[in-house]
């Protein structure tokens, strides 16, 4: 957070030092020799990549071929046979992350109201109560975040749970941000609301992102890169730049820029699903 | 129509006690196998201010003391066996077997164990419940959602703070279904009990002498006051449980 958060959040006027720009352009993620199998099953072998800072990630690829292991192995949710995973040289339990699950429902604890769910990462870093109440707070405002929080997760609508799921992982100003197919549970009307919010947090936060989505149009259309994965053993089948500028809107998605990346994955994704 | 909806639990109550009248009047039933509404009710109320009354409390004494034996060990016992699911694994079947024999089975062993005083009605009771508890938080805690589990160790939830922040109240619900498992089962061990060994007091006992001394309204009475305090035991947990455990099937 240190390192990525005044680095996005300040647009240095011009003069920069080298030094910074150096850091700036080095990977956040380094993934060397990643190997896995489940079973017999080779899902991973000696898989390299690198995460860009500051960036947001989509991952895509055939069924099964290994989108969400992937970043559990990275958010450390599944051990890896093999392989190095670093974040600007450190190791996990060194730097600070969140973590959205699909299922939103069974990751929210219903016995807390939304407030002390989005608390609760807080607690576990033995942060005071004041001081919890103070995080959580800023981060509502920072977000514009406009729904009572004094409610129980289970009398909430999928949208609203999602959200209270993103702000707990977001609340620990975390380095890096993964989310596992967060709205897939989610209905259309919703979906595409929440894919607004999070975009939203993204250009506020500036946070590293990793997005798992089985949705090719919410994947281009959130992302700066999108990760192509081949069938397994999972190889980058590519790493598609999508530059356009945010906030993204509805025109964004028949832009020429879009329909021609968008084409450009699918066709790839096709050959991958053809050689399976 | 629907001002009237709350009343609907009364007329199963209305048409039971119509029905009573009507055998009693017509005398389908020998009157003397069945006393009439009104001579029960009263026979209720007055034993209720007397000797009934007593037997009363000392049954809800029997049944409360054997519940909270019961829980006091049933519970840390399932919560321990829960999380480590070999171990629950290596007991299961001596659990099950135990969960399955009849408390009443026990009541010999219990007796040479204890006496023919209140310790052997309460620990048998205890025994009983003891086990339906334990098998149902234990299965509460093994059945914990793995992704809640998941989440609060991505958060930095150490091995003890999972187990004391998300699988203990994760059980929660399960546990509750085996407190009230566990109170019915009492509550049928420790009347059985009053009855047969050597008792001198007690809902059990009451019903018994009654029936022995033939005197049929004060049996009935006996009996719906024994109804009675199994339907308030098991409504006090259920109302525990949805104050406490507000998210229960949410």
């Amino acid at each position: 957070m240190s390192l990525a958060q005044p680095a996005l959040k300040i647009e240095p006027a011009g003069v920069m030092p080298p030094v910074t720009e150096a850091v700036f352009k080095r990977p956040h993620v380094t993934i060397r020799g990643l190997s896995k199998r489940f079973n017999k099953t080779v899902i991973y072998d000696k898989f390299d990549l690198d995460i860009p800072r500051g960036k947001l990630i989509s991952v895509f690829g055939p069924n099964g071929c290994g989108k969400s292991t992937l970043i559990n192995m990275i958010a450390g949710l599944i051990p890896p046979d093999e392989g190095q995973i670093l974040f600007d040289g450190m190791l996990l339990d060194e730097i600070k992350f969140g973590y959205v699950f699909q299922n939103y429902r069974e990751a929210l604890f219903p016995w807390l109201r939304a407030f002390d769910n989005i608390a609760y990462p807080l607690k576990m870093m033995g942060i005071g109560k004041a001081e919890r109440q103070a995080r959580v707070e800023r981060l509502v405002e920072r977000l514009g975040v406009k729904i009572d929080l004094n409610r129980y997760p289970y009398v909430m609508s999928g949208g609203q749970q999602q959200l209270v799921s993103i702000m707990r992982a977001l609340v620990v100003e975390p380095e890096i941000l993964f989310l596992d197919e967060p709205f897939s549970a989610l209905d259309y009307e919703m979906t595409l609301f929440m894919r607004e919010q999070l975009q939203r947090i993204f250009v506020e936060t500036g946070t590293t992102t990793v997005l798992v989505s089985h949705d090719l149009e919410e994947a281009v259309y959130l992302a700066d890169r999108v990760l192509l994965l081949s069938r397994h053993p999972a190889l980058v089948a590519d790493f598609v730049t999508y530059d356009a500028p945010r906030p993204r809107t509805d025109a964004t998605l028949s832009d020429a820029d879009f329909v021609q990346i968008k084409a450009h994955c699918l066709e790839v994704f096709q050959r991958e699903v053809r050689k399976g | 129509m629907k001002r009237l909806e709350p009343l609907l639990p009364f007329v199963g109550v209305v048409g039971l006690v119509a029905v009573w009248y009507f055998a009693v009047w017509k005398q389908i039933v020998d009157p003397v196998l069945l006393p009439s509404p009104t001579t029960t009710f009263w026979a209720l109320w007055k034993g209720m201010n007397g000797e009934l009354g007593f037997d009363f409390i000392k049954t809800v004494y029997r049944t409360t003391m054997s519940i909270v034996i019961a829980a006091a060990i049933a519970i840390p016992l399932g919560i321990v066996l829960g999380s480590s699911e070999r171990l629950y694994r290596s007991l299961e079947f001596v659990i099950d077997f135990f969960r399955s024999t009849p408390a009443s089975a026990m009541f010999p062993l219990f007796l040479v164990l204890f006496g023919v005083g209140d310790e052997t009605k309460i620990s048998v009771a205890a025994f009983g419940a003891m086990l339906v508890i334990l098998f149902n938080v234990a299965y509460g805690v093994m059945n914990a959602r793995k992704t809640r589990l998941l989440a609060a160790k991505v958060m930095g939830a150490s091995r003890l703070r999972v187990l004391s922040d998300v699988m203990l109240l994760e059980s929660l619900p399960q546990t509750f279904v085996g407190l009230r498992n566990g109170v019915s089962l009492a509550l049928v061990i420790v009347v059985v009990a009053e009855m047969f060994i050597g008792s001198q007091d007690g809902l059990g006992h009451s019903v018994f002498e009654a029936q022995q001394m033939f005197e049929m309204p004060r049996m009935y009475a006996a009996i719906f006051a024994a109804g009675a305090l199994g339907y308030g035991l098991n409504l006090l947990f259920l109302l525990i449980e949805r104050r406490f455990v507000h998210w229960s099937g949410k």
